[in-house]
């Protein structure tokens, strides 16, 4: 078996706790002593006798989270297919713009006159997701990609009820959504109603007239779907929406596809949220920061939740501020949104500009049409049309290498699984996005590694059960986890 | 021939690469995988900038960051829920890693348990810090993390009217409103003193140190909620935490907090992180991720996203959260202040904020026509009462180089919420003395 960088790292690491690690007197920094004149400090019984927190130097530190980090997959080390995640490069210019210190120790507190700088940062990204989302008003405040949906299906609801129509309490959400979908809807007090896909993989636009009454708020979709087509019945969708008066909210979780190529507002829809952290290189880090503005129509922008940048001529030089839209939802989050996140995708548009954008969308789709040329043979494919962004598969065709099979022995070969079991319409679904930032050889040899394991399948029918064989560890016992939760470090 | 730009250096298809691409697709360009799009709407007009280099980008980058008055060149004495703290050189190193920076949320544990392990640290740290049993993986922000506890209380009740201390962040109430209000869930204030509440409430929501900096009774908030079968939820500054009695000590049941206070970057409001921690009897509604420690087949210990039936991916609209992405990194930078600071060095800089602050409200209170209004013991925060209306006051410190002071003249006649931590130094709280005793 081959010996991982992450299996040797693992092998020899020390994975003590910090509180294991913990000695009474050693300490990580220097700090320096009072230099005011002491103050009597609160009666005892006021004070924190109980405080245990680990004791360790600056280099044990260091070590022990360099040792950690080494564990993982990252798109700076691995291939990371990950379907409707868009885990493409993270551009490190983009780190550094965040780490600017004039930005870094901005206090969301100060006044507009003393924070020109990242209001005029970000009322010029404000229009530039505008224009690539052809809606009129933006809101940056949402921290991730759900909490945009959230605040869009609350302007959802907020316009509604500004037209008088608050009794409509049904959001139509297609079976193969996204799990954030229903959970928003339902935190914004809608009752979900599923809707299917027709042959063809596009919205089965008879359940959507069956649905379209009085009662109807809206839909929320996501195009392209996540099926990784582009749904060709939207257009109609949005029709027989608005015509039973209700409002369309579209997940813009797989907008790599289609930067430059279609603006979601022309197609109709109404409120847009786009994942900062998928389309616009902002990295994951591990499962966040993200950040999910909502792009909106001109009905729906005194709704936006504030504070939205707005710009005016002014003579104090304060030409940008921060506005509360006129009925907006409210606050979505403690202040104006991720800046760090939010400067970091300012960078990455102003450095590739508008036919950067194009370029995006177009090797995006290409490569993901390339693997599905290239992987056909080796599984079952629901939906035979050109893709966008990602291909779909199903790995119910050979015995011995399910879904999960197939994703773990991907792990020995070094690259990162493609989102597996989802969407859930799909039987043993393989969700592969390879993204414009990797090349022809990378693709090559993914294709090369399924062949393999595909091969190894059919050699053995147990053998991919036991994979992954070279990681840090095995398949864990889940069930164990959550039968009982062992959750934080306790004293023994 | 003049020289033209480079540009696309984060796509490395070539020409060539792109038409044996299409050869091996079956098409015959590019714009042919678009067909699916209606053709009216296909390849509309983009009103973009044109492509900017590198060098060229960072320029101007460098000149917007430079138009912030910012706490990077002037002592800052702003605080109202985002401190200015120390932040240790090796932290920025460790975070900025690619494997952390660049990986996924942790869906693949066999490849990811750098970031599973450091979250079950986070938990550990969340949890010894708050004086909770259990914590989540983190929530996006302090705020968040406050709303989404009051509407855990009301799962766990099954009542839906929360009472709001009138000393909780207002930003914060803002937010718990608008989480609030589309379940039907009816937001009420009430005063810290309060000694009632209206029937069926589901909880007590309040901050301690308060948005104005003060230590609230909370053992009295405590008898108060649970006299009535409501939950206690609070929101904590963890530096604080540090030098007073942690709320789990008060029989808090959801505590939660802002997590940038522990040397995160104010970065104008974001990323930061929430922390969330409950009594352990609560832990199946907990909204958010949670890792959790468990075996793989060889008996090796490891970690997992664990109690994920509470989740939306399987859950759908019977989840207790929407979350998905959440702020992992910023979890990550916390966990790591934390360790360096360890134990002695976390409550060093408690102190120090608690010394120095001490020492610039006393020397202000000298100062004619100031006062402390506000009663009580404080921690790093303070109201000052001026003798002209606190935007003017403000506008002078700017003057002056000096950033701060939060105006809350709404609550407290002409007041000013100052923060003094242990980034600021005796010479800077001189000088903002001077600069308040020279209005008058």
């Amino acid at each position: 078996m081959v010996a991982t960088a992450a299996n040797v790292a693992s092998a020899q690491m020390d994975h003590r706790l910090l509180m294991e690690r913990s000695v009474p007197g050693r300490v990580g920094v220097t700090l320096p002593g009072s230099d005011v004149p002491a103050q009597a400090l609160p009666d005892a019984a006021m004070l924190r006798q109980d405080l245990y927190l680990p004791e360790v130097t600056e280099g044990e530190v260091v070590r022990y989270f360099t040792n950690l980090s080494q564990l993982n997959f990252s798109v700076d080390t691995n291939f990371y297919p990950l379907g409707s995640c868009t885990m493409k490069y993270n551009p490190k210019v983009n780190d550094w713009a965040a780490g600017l210190a004039g930005f870094a120790h901005a206090h969301p507190m100060q006044s507009d006159r003393q924070m020109q700088g990242t209001l005029e940062v970000m009322h010029r990204l404000q229009g530039y997701l505008a224009e690539l989302t052809g809606m009129a008003g933006v809101s940056l405040t949402p921290l991730a990609g759900a909490h945009g949906e959230l605040a869009g299906v609350l302007m959802i609801r907020a316009a509604l009820q500004a037209r008088g129509q608050g009794h409509r309490k049904k959001m139509l959400i297609p079976e193969s959504a996204h799990g954030t979908n229903p959970a928003s809807a339902a935190m914004s007090g809608y009752h979900v109603v599923s809707i299917p896909s027709d042959k063809n993989g596009d919205i089965d636009l008879d359940a959507v007239r069956r649905e379209a009454g009085d009662d109807l708020a809206g839909v929320m979709f996501t195009q392209p779907t996540t099926l990784g087509l582009f749904d060709r019945n939207a257009e109609e969708m949005c029709r027989i929406v608005h015509g039973a008066g209700g409002l369309v909210y579209g997940d813009g979780a797989n907008m790599n596809a289609l930067l430059g190529r279609v603006k979601l507002g022309h197609l109709g829809f109404d409120v847009v949220h786009l994942n900062l952290h998928k389309t616009f290189s902002t990295p994951h880090g591990g499962g966040g920061p993200g950040a999910g503005p909502v792009c909106v129509t001109e009905e729906l922008a005194p709704f936006l939740p504030g504070p939205v940048v707005s710009a005016q001529p002014s003579e104090s030089g304060a030409r940008y501020a921060l506005t509360k839209p006129p009925r907006s939802i409210g606050r979505v989050g403690g202040y104006q949104g991720n800046f760090g996140v939010l400067v970091r995708a300012f960078t990455y548009i102003t450095l590739l500009g508008g036919q950067g954008m194009r370029d995006i969308s177009a090797n995006a789709v290409l490569n993901a049409n390339y693997l599905k040329a290239r992987l056909r043979p080796l599984f079952d494919l629901p939906f035979d049309r050109p893709v966008m962004h990602e291909v779909v598969f199903s790995a119910r065709k050979r015995k011995g290498a399910r879904a999960i099979d197939v994703s773990k022995r991907l792990l020995d070969y070094g690259f990162h699984a493609p989102t597996m079991y989802f969407p859930l319409v799909v039987d043993e679904a393989l969700m592969i996005e390879p993204t414009e930032t990797e090349s022809k050889e990378t693709l090559d040899a993914f294709v090369d590694a399924l062949r393999r394991i595909d091969e190894e399948a059919a050699a053995d029918e147990h053998f991919l059960h036991g994979a992954p064989y070279t990681t840090p560890i095995s398949r864990l016992d889940e069930a164990k986890a959550a039968r009982q939760p062992y959750l934080r470090w306790k004293r023994e | 021939m003049t020289l033209q730009p480079l540009t696309s250096p984060y796509i490395p298809n070539t020409e060539a690469e792109r038409a044996e691409l299409l050869r091996a697709v079956g098409a015959r360009s590019v714009d042919d995988l678009f067909h699916d799009i209606p053709e009216g709407h296909r390849n509309p007009p983009l009103e973009m900038p044109a492509p900017l280099s590198e060098m060229e980008l960072r320029a101007e980058l460098q000149r917007l960051s430079e138009k912030n008055f910012h706490a990077g060149k002037h002592p800052s004495f702003l605080g109202a829920g985002v401190y200015h703290h120390y932040t240790p050189a090796a932290i920025a190193p460790l975070v900025l890693r690619g494997e952390f920076l660049t990986s996924y949320t942790p869906y693949q544990p066999e490849v990811s348990q750098g970031t599973l392990q450091g979250t079950f640290e986070f938990q550990t740290m969340t949890a010894q810090l708050l004086g909770m049993e259990v914590a989540n993986a983190g929530m996006y922000d302090g705020g968040t993390a406050l709303a989404e506890a009051a509407l855990m209380a009301c799962r766990v009740t099954k009542r839906y009217k929360v009472a709001v201390v009138d000393t909780v962040n207002p930003h914060y109430v803002e937010a718990i409103r608008t989480y609030a209000s589309p379940q039907g869930i009816d937001v009420y204030a009430i005063p810290a003193g309060a000694t009632s509440l209206q029937a069926d409430t589901a909880c007590v929501v309040a901050q301690y140190p308060n948005f104005l900096g003060y230590v609230e009774d909370v053992r009295a908030l405590a008898d108060l909620a649970h006299g009535a079968g409501a939950l206690l939820c609070t929101a904590n500054d963890p530096v604080a935490m540090a030098l007073f009695r942690s709320p789990g000590s008060f029989g808090v049941d959801i505590a939660t907090a802002e997590a940038q206070a522990l040397g995160v970057p104010p970065s104008f409001g974001g990323p930061f992180v929430g922390m969330f921690a409950c009594k352990s009897e609560y832990v199946r509604q907990m909204p958010g991720r949670i890792a959790g420690r468990t075996t793989d087949a060889q008996g090796r210990s490891g970690y997992v996203l664990t109690l994920q039936p509470r989740e939306q991916h399987i859950r759908r609209e019977r989840a207790t959260s929407n979350i998905c992405t959440s702020t992992a990194l910023i979890a990550l930078w916390s966990t790591i202040y934390v360790a360096l600071m360890g134990k002695r060095g976390l409550r060093h800089v408690a102190e120090l904020c608690y010394q120095k602050a001490h020492y610039a409200a006393s020397e202000i209170a000298k100062l004619p026509g100031y006062r402390l209004p506000v009663g009580g013991t404080f921690f790093q925060e303070f109201v000052v009462s001026c003798p002209r209306p606190p935007a003017e006051v403000s506008l002078a410190m700017e003057e002056a180089g000096i950033i701060g002071g939060y105006d809350v003249s709404d609550r407290v006649p002409n007041g000013l919420l100052l923060c003094v931590t242990e980034v600021n130094t005796k010479a800077q709280i001189d000088k903002l003395v001077s600069v308040l005793g020279g209005l008058r």
